[in-house]
């Protein structure tokens, strides 16, 4: 054995030094293939195949190249066509190549003709002698090239010049080119049917063929022949073609997995089923056959399955026959009703081609229609909307169409990628919302207004432009039909983009929306969008405002009286108009003492770090009901002062969390919800991140600590390490919106935050994403910190429960604290400090000791025991949480050092 | 069949036949499109996918997708299996092909495919036959230096593995 392996080793070098061009030809390529996988970036491969390109452009411009060179060199020139890049300058070298070259260079030079060109290439006009002296050739290699790549690429005009000689080949003593020659024809009835019409006799020799490769490929001529002709009297032979093979009496090598030819039968079948099309003398035909045919295909593979489809499809389109019809609804079903997802999808398309005949079959597979209605995979999922179009009637409409508007909401604004340009989109998204309306998702209007609103200031101008074109053209028709979401986005683009359009009179924008609000079906919530997109756009138009604002300040509807209000102002002050909704100018953020203050879409908001408190302002915000707050902000805007001070900003974050009475809010809060802002939109702006961040002195104690007492006692020694471990690496911190209240100006979020594992101090850092102007996202890093302190609340036990609890616990510390002796009563001055300090329920205090409890906001318990020793105070701390009693006890220190 | 594309799980371009007439741009920009489509498709959906008016067949073999473009009546079973079989074509004449069998020797890929299906239609569908077609053409190549190929195979075959048996 081993001798085996010396003896090819040695031989090796020898085999690399006989190797001739052949070799060093695939060696090239493969240098360029490692180098290029080698490679990390797409701008390290740009360069190291301009060097090669331009490398192979010197070679092929060099005389001295040889054909052999030449070849080598097309191949990587293919290589790099197929990497994307242009090797074009090498295109008229494959058509020498494939000119001028011995049969091996023909065979590359041909290849990258195909690949390079496409049939409209002008140098393919080059390539006609070469084909043409090719053809003619008596080497079949040759033969079979020209025929191949005639068959791929040719240029229609000539045609004529070939058609001859590949005529002639339908009669060559060999298959392989007989094949070859019928491809090529039925190439040529695809481009240019007429040029072929006198050989259809030679059509017939071909499907008479002895060899089954030949006659096979026939068939693709006659599936187009018999969309054209009726060629009904070769019905007879199709169905014998079709007995023979479903009969095995084709040679072996045509089988797959088991199955005789089935290209072949999938191909007469089709052709069967064109011939039998409302034809009932021919489709008797072909009954006894199509039986067969159904009841042979029961191996379980997919290639039987794809002749039963065949079949089944055949079954439906010809004449019908009771029997058939039944045998093939049945393997309908046995589709449908496969696990297998691929024949389930083409169980769904055989039934909605199926269906059209008759309806009734759908109701068998209700259950599993209904099941790949809500089928993750998009592609189950619309064939089976396909299906449900296909057996709509009068008393399923409703909800079948409800089912389509769910996948439509679906679809806009996904495939909005793919929109092939802005009016079609614009279209599209009309069709939806006026089709659609009311019943479409506020995903679906509130989507496709971000995608208007994001976008870049002179990119997307060109998008609103049309969509203001077309909803002027939208109100200049009958509105009345209009669903309410179509209205609300309609005047929501008129109200921001409007004045993007110069050609348009702003005043008509205004006398379109005012008659809006006069049509009885408007909607109060319609009427409200309308006010605020007139308010955006009532600049400078007074007097048509005026009366407007007149007319509405009598309506019943409070928040419309108020809207009209503000409208009157507003279109009269226009330096208040400007501070309110500037105009397609970015709003940039201001940060001021631990307030931020920064525009998102179409709201302020307010975040105030230090209460944790982030106040939502709509850029509708009810501008004089809330006075304060809003003047407030706007003050900070307008002024962009950096040395403001919070005053008016309550403190809302008490000792028992925030404090329930939100007086900066409550008046906002009380107003009717008119749900301006469809809710849900800001709340993807933000995110809390919680990161422990213990105070450095603090980690450096531990650290020695650690250091100092590491191996004197497992428990201690773990505890500490632990502790460390918990400071430096975990999150110690979760929180969640615990409720947003929204009115029509403003929303609130609270962020509940809970302590998991308890550390002495926390920071927390979050971000608040939002965008100032289209297209361009800001992001604004707040943090702040919050120790153990600030969870900690009393917990409330009896003595009796204090001791059940005490030895259930099983972590405890004892370390000895400062009493407090300026007092008559130290135990109980140095527990109320404590208590005053960090919240803590003194349980009981029996002579010289006290017990305390607390607990961790919806957390762990600790217990504290603590007496009087000396001049000090013993304290004894538990809880079932490893970390806290060493938190608590540093703050009790803290508390007491500090009094 | 509109067209044929092979790429890699990282959406390398490996083999690309068009059988339509199209401009580079739109060939790139197709293939850039289809690559994106079938590789976001998650393991248990179908191998289907509705693009355009058209219907994308793909599998997947090992590192590699096969992904043909059909017509919408087109039989979508039937054009997968047509992929299997030129899969099997390609394990036939590598030996239990790997996709560095077909980076490495694309010119042979693109000989078999064009002897299988010639003008987007199936020419011949006997394994024997499209295999005994490649061979004659072959034999006119000077020694073929399978010492350096195998060598090379099993390199990187333990990296990228080959496909299933077919």
């Amino acid at each position: 054995m081993s001798d085996v392996v010396e003896k090819t080793l040695t031989a090796l070098p020898a085999l690399f030094d006989s190797q001739t061009g052949a070799a060093k030809i695939t060696n090239r390529l493969r240098q360029l293939i490692k180098s290029i996988t080698e490679l990390t970036s797409k701008h390290e491969e740009e360069n190291l195949i301009k060097q090669e390109l331009s490398a192979m452009k010197e070679q092929v411009s060099s005389p001295n190249t040889t054909m052999k060179q030449m070849r080598e060199i097309m191949v990587r020139a293919m290589y790099c066509e197929m990497l994307g890049y242009d090797a074009s300058f090498t295109y008229i070298h494959a058509i020498k190549l494939a000119q001028q070259g011995g049969v091996l260079e023909k065979r590359v030079g041909y290849l990258a003709v195909s690949l390079f060109l496409n049939e409209g290439h002008e140098l393919l006009l080059l390539l006609v002698n070469t084909v043409l002296k090719d053809l003619q050739s008596t080497n079949l290699i040759e033969a079979c090239m020209a025929l191949t790549v005639v068959a791929q690429v040719f240029p229609k005009d000539m045609i004529p010049a070939v058609l001859p000689l590949v005529e002639d080949k339908l009669s060559h003593p060999k298959e392989i080119i007989r094949r070859k020659a019928v491809l090529a024809l039925y190439k040529f009835y695809l481009i240019a049917p007429n040029q072929v019409q006198h050989i259809h006799a030679k059509f017939r020799k071909a499907l008479c063929d002895k060899d089954p490769g030949v006659m096979t490929s026939s068939l693709h001529i006659y599936l187009q022949l018999i969309r054209v002709n009726s060629y009904k009297d070769l019905t007879g032979s199709f169905v014998t073609i079709l007995k023979q093979v479903v009969g095995g009496k084709l040679p072996l090598d045509f089988n797959y997995h088991s199955v005789p030819a089935p290209w072949l039968q999938i191909q007469l079948l089709r052709i069967l089923s064109l011939l039998g099309k409302e034809d009932q003398s021919t489709s008797e035909l072909m009954y006894e056959v199509l039986d067969e045919s159904l009841r042979r295909a029961e191996m379980n593979h997919n290639i039987t399955y794809a002749i039963l489809y065949e079949c089944v499809k055949a079954v439906y389109t010809i004449h019908p026959k009771a029997e058939l019809l039944e045998k093939a609804a049945r393997c309908i079903g046995n589709f449908v009703l496969s696990p297998k997802i691929n024949l389930k999808y083409l169980g769904l398309k055989a039934l909605t081609y199926v269906v059209q005949h008759d309806a009734k079959l759908a109701l068998q597979h209700q259950m599993t229609i209904i099941e790949c209605l809500d089928h993750s995979d998009f592609t189950i999922k619309r064939e089976t909307l396909e299906l449900l179009f296909r057996i709509t009637n009068a008393q399923n409409v409703t909800v079948i169409i409800e089912k389509m508007l769910d996948f439509l909401c679906y679809v806009p604004i996904k495939t909005l990628t793919f929109a092939p340009d802005n009016s079609w989109f614009i279209q599209t998204m009309n069709d939806v919302f006026s089709i659609g309306g009311d019943l479409l998702q506020q995903d679906v209007p509130n989507n496709f207004l971000r995608l208007l609103a994001e976008g870049k200031p002179e990119e997307d101008d060109q998008l609103r432009l049309y969509a203001v074109d077309s909803y002027l053209t939208v109100l200049k028709g009958h509105t009345s039909h209009l669903p309410q979401c179509f209205l609300q986005v309609m005047s929501w683009v008129l109200g921001e983009y409007a004045h993007l359009q110069e050609s348009v009179d702003q005043r008509e924008v205004i006398q379109f929306l005012t008659q809006l609000l006069d049509q009885r079906s408007v909607s109060s919530e319609t009427r409200v969008w309308i006010l605020s997109a007139l308010t955006k756009i009532s600049e400078g138009q007074t007097d048509l405002i005026l009366d407007l604002a007149e007319s509405l300040s009598s309506s019943q509807d409070t928040v419309l009286r108020q809207q009209a209000q503000e409208l009157r102002h507003l279109s009269q002050d226009s330096q208040l108009h400007e501070w309110a909704l500037p105009r397609g100018a970015p709003w940039d953020s201001i940060e001021v003492a631990g307030l931020i203050v920064f525009p998102y879409y179409d709201k302020l908001f307010l975040l105030n770090i230090n209460s944790g408190y982030l106040l939502t302002f709509s850029r509708y915000s009810n501008f004089f009901r809330c006075t304060c707050i809003c003047l407030y902000i706007n003050f900070v805007y307008h002024f962009s002062s950096s040395t403001l001070i919070l005053e008016g900003v309550k403190r809302v974050w008490g000792k028992d969390g925030y404090l329930p009475q939100k007086e900066a809010t409550a008046p906002l809060v009380d107003e009717p919800s008119a749900a301006v802002q469809p809710p849900g939109q800001h709340e993807a702006a933000e995110r809390i991140e919680s990161r422990p961040e213990p105070s450095t002195q603090n980690q450096d104690k531990q650290q020695l600590a650690s250091s100092l007492f590491v191996g004197l006692g497992v428990g201690s020694s773990m505890s500490l390490v632990r502790k460390l471990y918990y400071d430096g690496f975990t999150v110690s911190l979760r929180g969640n919106v615990v409720d947003c209240l929204e009115a029509r100006s403003t929303s609130v979020c609270h962020y509940a935050l809970l302590m998991d594992d308890p550390h002495t101090n926390v920071s927390f850092t979050g971000t608040v994403s939002y965008q100032t102007q289209p297209g361009h996202t800001n992001t604004l890093p707040f943090s702040g910190t919050l120790s153990t302190a600030d969870f900690i609340r009393p917990l409330v036990v009896t003595t009796e429960e204090y001791g059940k609890l005490w030895l259930s616990l099983s972590h405890d510390v004892k370390q000895n604290l400062k009493l407090l002796t300026d007092a008559g009563d130290p135990l109980r001055t140095t527990l109320n400090a404590l208590k005053d300090a960090l919240q803590l329920h003194v349980v009981d205090i029996i002579g010289s000791e006290g017990i305390v409890a607390c607990r961790l906001l919806s957390g762990a318990p600790c217990l504290l025991h603590c007496r009087v020793n000396g001049t000090a105070l013993a304290m004894w701390l538990r809880s079932p949480h490893p970390a806290l009693p060493d938190c608590i006890l540093y703050h009790c220190q803290r508390a007491l050092t500090h009094h | 069949m509109q067209f044929m594309l092979l790429f890699s799980r990282q959406g390398k371009l490996r083999l690309q036949k068009w059988y339509v007439p199209l401009s580079d741009s739109q060939k790139k920009k197709i293939s850039r499109e289809v690559i994106q489509m079938v590789l976001a498709r998650k393991p248990k959906m179908c191998s289907f996918l509705e693009w355009r008016d058209q219907k994308i067949v793909y599998k997947r073999y090992a590192s590699l997708y096969f992904c043909c473009a059909v017509e919408d009546q087109e039989n979508e079973l039937i054009t997968l299996e047509i992929i299997h079989r030129y899969v099997e074509l390609l394990d036939k004449y590598f030996g239990s092909v790997c996709e560095l069998d077909i980076i490495f020797n694309f010119e042979k890929a693109y000989y078999i495919l064009d002897e299988f299906i010639l003008g987007g239609e199936a020419q011949e569908t006997s394994k024997k036959i499209v295999l005994k077609a490649i061979e004659q053409a072959d034999m006119l190549q000077e020694v073929r230096n399978t010492h350096i190929a195998c060598l090379f195979v099993l390199v990187y075959e333990v990296t990228i593995g080959s496909f299933p048996s077919c």
